[in-house]
């Protein structure tokens, strides 16, 4: 779950790593408020969850409260990147003396966390790693011993810092390191970290991605994602999450519904390799009860593009005659709104296949010959 | 013989009293996996399916010389069992549990390595030698005793493959599951390895998927080491969108990286054959086999 940049403050902040001085706003009126109160110049930052904000026009400055409900203004009532903008932080600008990169994030082959610093923040990440890959810093962390404040001061110390700095800088990092374990970071990021000319250290802009498997002990967070969803998922995903599926929506209209993530994968894959356009992944997992699959079907007609459904089914400990009646339960259910291809293979497939074809369904057992008749029927209508 | 499991294997289900567990005991018997023991807490002392249910996993270490673990437990408690195996002293531990958290899967695998111990999973299918002994999940009448090991990060996906392989006379020496979550206990390298010195492997079917990066190391290792065994390559994904979790919580592109095509072209430049669809797996195995009968 991604966090939005004034929740991740709020988090950094109480483990008192300095965030600027500001307030978050849902009307141009607080904004104007806000801006008073900081007195100063300021940004206005649009809330949404999309990487490239900035470039993307979220982000304006104002040297005056009426310039700052003037932006606000601005930006409430736009998309970025497709995603309406529902509040704005407005924040006090903070001199620059430089811009840091910091991070925690999962290394997956070394299986263990993994210290990222660079002394050329304010781009992203993968920008400093192709332009500068020598500037990037990394310390992985042993599991059994975590990071420590030596770790901290090394990693300061390679980006060039000594002194006082060195120890203020190796502070915020290990602070984030405690950040990242204490809510189960997937990654906790700080770009940029702004060193002023005073000397301090800054978290601009800040992000933070909770494990979604985690967060049953982010009580808080999961509230909030259940109760108004992810901001950033489209209405078909947010839908699909209430139902338990796993579903993405896709651009083209070949509905897919699967069993196995690798399976849908290939699915989506071959659809394209004998030139259609997948509509949706949807993994329905192990079992096929006729709930999980009308569900499945509902969600996937409700898509207005998609012209078929392609239910591809591969019976392992789930029986193919189980798959079969929940298929015919399903339809007898919501009904068959749209033309549907079926593959149905694996333990008693004889018994699926009789099941299906007795009730004018037909099933086909290659999913490549499959794949092809729903891609006709898409570019058709059948 | 295949690799980490055969005939010697004593095993232990963790969580076998609940509806998973319960129901893959079963299974896992009735193919002639030795399961010596299961272990669920507060419920020692009755049996399932004939096997003997301890409260914890030193009691049934020390009754019945149990060597292996295979773990149903619940997500919030399953990186608990995995310690209490590993600590156990049991060397192959597989993790069927689905959506354990990262920090935890992290530490699991730490601990493991420093007791010596094997984790296959979390999110897998599991293991299988055919013919000799399962550790996993899998449908068993899909696999056949063979020649081609298998190594994926997929369950359905693998079954299919595999049936191909089946069908092609093929057969499998070994086919595991690494485990659809961004941290598992084995990669691509580390079974290559043990691929390279089983005696029954001729061919190596290795299943990769979009997110992370374990393609390319391998695909980097068999063109560094010059592997000795033939290597056909399948990558799902071509199509997935960056940033969206495809079903698998590993199954990502993040930042641009782990796409299919990264994998594809790393593979390409190693010389290994990618095939474009899963019936092509089978197929490139059987052409090189037949091949090679007629030199």
């Amino acid at each position: 779950m991604k966090l939005f940049e004034h929740e991740a403050k709020t988090v950094f902040s109480n483990y008192e790593i300095s965030t600027p001085q500001g307030g978050l706003a849902t009307s141009p009126k607080r904004a104007r408020e806000i801006a008073a109160q900081i007195n100063a110049p300021v940004a206005v930052k649009a809330q949404v969850l999309v990487a490239g904000r900035g470039k993307a026009g979220g982000i304006l400055f104002a040297v005056s409260p009426r310039e700052a409900e003037l932006a606000a203004k601005k930006l409430l009532n736009t998309e970025i990147k497709g995603f309406k903008v529902q509040s704005i932080l407005v924040e006090e600008k903070i001199h620059v003396q430089r811009e840091l990169y910091l991070s925690i994030a999962v290394d997956r082959s070394n299986r263990c966390y993994v210290a990222i610093a660079s002394s050329e923040g304010g781009v992203e990440i993968e920008e400093i790693a192709a332009a500068t890959p020598e500037k990037i810093v990394k310390v992985f962390v042993d599991p059994l011993h975590g990071f420590r404040l030596h770790h901290a001061r090394q990693v300061a110390k390679r980006l060039g810092y000594s002194g006082s700095r060195m120890e203020n800088l190796a502070t915020v990092l290990l602070k984030l390191y405690e950040v990242a374990m204490d809510y189960d970071a997937e990654l906790a990021e700080i770009n940029p970290l702004v060193e002023t000319p005073e000397g301090k250290f800054v978290a601009v802009d800040t992000r933070l991605i909770i494990d979604d498997n985690a967060l049953y002990r982010h009580s808080e967070f999961e509230r909030r994602l259940t109760e108004e969803g992810e901001a950033e998922l489209p209405p078909l995903e947010l839908e699909a999450r209430k139902s338990g599926l796993a579903y993405v929506k896709l651009e083209g209209n070949v509905g897919v519904i699967g069993n196995g993530a690798g399976l849908v994968m290939t699915t989506l894959d071959v659809i394209q390799l004998y030139g259609g356009s997948p509509a949706n992944f949807l993994d329905i997992g192990g079992g096929a009860s006729a709930d999980v699959m009308a569900a499945a079907l509902n969600l996937v007609f409700s898509d207005p593009r998609v012209k078929v459904v392609f239910i591809n089914i591969l019976g392992g400990i789930t029986r193919c005659d189980e798959v079969a009646r929940g298929i015919l339960g399903a339809k007898g259910r919501v009904g068959f709104l749209k033309p549907v291809v079926v593959r149905l293979v694996g333990t008693n497939e004889e018994e699926g296949r009789r099941i299906l074809t007795n009730a004018g369904i037909h099933v086909l057992d290659s999913m490549e010959e499959a794949a092809k008749r729903a891609v006709e029927i898409a570019k058709t209508g059948g | 013989m295949g690799v980490l499991v055969d005939k010697g294997i004593k095993a232990i289900v963790q969580g076998i009293t609940g509806t998973q567990g319960s129901f893959h005991t079963k299974l896992l018997l009735d193919y002639g996996t030795q399961v010596v023991a299961g272990v669920t807490p507060r419920k020692g002392g009755t049996r399932v399916h004939g096997v003997p249910v301890y409260n914890a996993v030193k009691e049934a270490v020390k009754k019945h010389g149990a060597n292996a673990s295979i773990i149903f437990v619940p997500a919030r408690f399953a990186a608990d069992a995995a310690l209490e195996a590993v600590e156990g002293g049991l060397k192959t531990i597989v993790i069927i549990t689905e959506h354990i958290p990262v920090k935890d899967a992290i530490h699991v695998m730490a601990r493991a390595k420093q007791h010596g111990a094997t984790v296959i999973g979390p999110n897998t299918p599991g293991i299988i030698t055919p013919g000799e002994c399962k550790l996993g999940v899998m449908p068993a009448h899909v696999f056949k005793p063979g020649i081609v090991g298998i190594v994926s990060r997929s369950g359905t996906l693998t079954y299919e493959i595999a049936a191909g392989i089946s069908a092609k006379r093929l057969g499998q020496s070994t086919c595991l599951g690494l485990g659809g979550d961004p941290v598992v206990g084995l990669s691509f390298v580390d079974v290559l390895k043990m691929f390279e010195v089983d005696e029954d492997t001729e061919a190596v079917a290795l299943i990769g998927e979009i997110g992370g990066n374990l393609e390319e190391l391998a695909a980097e290792f068999i063109s560094r080491e010059g592997y000795s065994k033939p290597v056909v390559a399948f990558v799902a994904g071509r199509t997935a969108p960056p940033g969206k979790r495809m079903g698998h919580a590993g199954a990502i592109i993040m930042g641009g990286a782990g796409t299919a095509q990264s994998k594809i072209d790393a593979f390409e430049a190693a010389g290994v054959g990618v095939a474009e669809k899963p019936s092509d797996v089978a197929r490139l195995l059987a052409k090189r086999f037949e091949k090679e009968k007629y030199i």
